[in-house]
């Protein structure tokens, strides 16, 4: 398990455990965290995951893949810490984490 | 208002019936929702069935659309495994098979749609399949491995990904298709050629134009397809993907206006303000179009359940969203976009022989669909430009050197 905070564009904060293995995304589903639709259910095939890292994680959770860096690029509101969530897989390295959703997600 | 009170039914339990009871929440509603579903399993997500679930890649936990504590923490009454029967509109009531009757406020149909059968002798023979179902699915993975021989019949995106899936488990596929081409209803020709030439390099043989006259068997199960040629297809199992129908009987037999699919406005409220109906069930506007479609897609189901979730719970009605989905086959992502309507050109990015390409649909200087295969640039942006109507250069598109995101911009 890896304690992940989800922060909202409003500020609402919820920390939830996500366990190993599943993506940062379906963390969210799971705790019906707003703000995180995942339309395609983890297929980045949609873009509506989209998360910012938190600075203190970016090294961390790793380099965009080809195929987000994509999708990102036509994204609203992207930022040199977005992310999509359903391609960012929770480890232990990952507890701490703490990421926030953009307001076209909400 | 509380629970004692009747609130929201929503008579089906899939992806779009389970995110509008999600969504009916997190948009304030605080009456009762109820969810009641004909199938034995909460909510679930029904794409993978044929991709990343059929080949191994995803446990049966993964697909549900909400983990099972969901429904209770949000007071969402789940009620499955019961068909819904009938509606009295006048007592604003719902009939289940089991005998219960359930009082609504406001009824949202989310029925969905079924696998079209073929009207053909043999059809009843065990081992044709069809895929709708997680149960379906169960049935034709346990039916697929090595040595097996599938027959699937419709060359249609669900059939494909089913012969891409069956190829990974080391399945023998033969894909009969009526059309001289796969895809013929739903994509171009560019396409169509390139998903067969794909196949067949692994493995995959077709039968186009082929003429199915009957399921042959022997003992009750099905060994093969008969063609009118007088050639049988010898099969373990066939899959039969021709298309879905929409559930609308319930909605039709209440006076709903139904014409191919329950018919819905922009809030996705049927000609019966108290009802909505939303998914594969209804035919819908598309603003885009300026036409009505019947659509079967999971953006479709989520685009509708927002749409009634926002008008049952008094929130605005959220902005038209151009239509999307996607299909997984092999090392394959295709992504589509918007509806090929009215079209009168055609646009090809890319190199289909590099397995990374794009077709534009345009009508006039605007593109009106994308279908992208390994193309996420052009499918997003593609997107993009349907929604806004914006004319595009073609030359420009066609020019792989000049980026998307500088197309979209011009």
């Amino acid at each position: 398990m890896a304690k992940i905070t989800y922060i909202e564009f409003s500020g609402t904060e919820r920390v939830v455990e996500v366990a190993k293995g599943l993506s940062v995304m379906e963390g969210a589903i799971k705790n019906n965290i707003p703000g995180i639709d995942a339309d395609c259910g983890g297929a980045c095939a949609c873009a509506t995951c989209h998360v910012y890292v938190d600075e203190a994680w970016r090294e961390k959770v790793g380099e965009r893949s080809d195929m987000e860096e994509s999708m990102l690029d036509f994204a609203e509101n992207v930022q040199p810490n977005s992310r999509l969530s359903c391609q960012i897989k929770v480890s232990d390295e990952l507890d701490g984490l703490i990421v926030r959703t953009p307001e076209s997600q909400h | 208002m509380n629970d004692s009170e009747p609130g929201v039914v929503i008579v089906g339990a899939g992806h779009a019936a389970g995110t509008a009871a999600a969504l009916l929440r997190q948009y304030g509603y605080a009456g009762a929702i109820t969810l009641v579903g004909d199938e034995p399993i909460a909510p679930y997500q029904r794409p993978p069935l044929s991709k990343a679930w059929l080949k191994g890649e995803a446990d049966a936990e993964s697909l549900m659309l909400r983990p099972l504590g969901f429904y209770a923490e949000q007071r969402i009454e789940l009620i499955c495994g019961v068909k819904a029967t009938a509606i009295d509109r006048a007592a604003k009531t719902v009939a289940l098979a089991d005998g219960r009757r359930l009082a609504y406020q406001t009824l949202i149909l989310a029925t969905g749609s079924r696998a079209r059968p073929l009207p053909i002798p043999g059809a009843d023979l065990r081992g044709v399949l069809s895929l709708r179902s997680a149960a379906d699915a169960e049935e034709l993975k346990a039916a697929l491995g090595p040595g097996k021989r599938l027959a699937v019949i419709g060359g249609g995106y669900i059939g494909l990904e089913a012969a891409a899936s069956g190829r990974a488990l080391g399945a023998e596929v033969v894909v009969l298709e009526k059309e001289p081409r796969i895809l013929a209803r739903v994509a171009c020709e560019t396409l169509s050629s390139f998903f067969t030439a794909y196949h067949q390099a692994r493995g995959v043989k077709f039968e186009l134009g082929a003429a199915i006259e009957s399921f042959v068997g022997a003992g009750g199960r099905v060994t093969g397809v008969k063609l009118a040629d007088g050639r049988v297809i010898p099969c373990d199992e066939a899959l039969v993907g021709v298309g879905a129908a929409p559930n609308e009987e319930l909605g039709r037999d209440a006076g709903l206006e139904c014409r191919s699919g329950v018919v819905v406005d922009e809030d996705a409220r049927t000609s019966d303000p108290a009802i909505f109906a939303i998914g594969d069930v209804t035919q819908r506007p598309m603003p885009l179009y300026e036409r009505t479609f019947r659509l079967e897609s999971v953006a479709n189901a989520l685009e509708q359940a927002k749409q009634a979730a926002a008008a049952i719970a008094g929130k605005p009605r959220p902005a038209p969203e151009v239509t999307w989905n996607w299909s997984d086959q092999y090392d394959l992502k295709l992504q589509l976009a918007g509806v090929a309507f009215d079209t009168d050109d055609i646009v090809v990015r890319g190199d289909p022989g590099a397995a990374r390409f794009a077709v534009f649909h345009l009508r006039g200087p605007v593109i009106r669909a994308v279908e992208a295969v390994n193309a996420p640039a052009e499918f997003m942006a593609g997107r993009l430009l349907i929604g806004q109507a914006k004319p595009v250069d073609r030359a420009r598109l066609a020019d792989p050197a000049i980026s998307m995101k500088e197309v979209a911009a011009a």
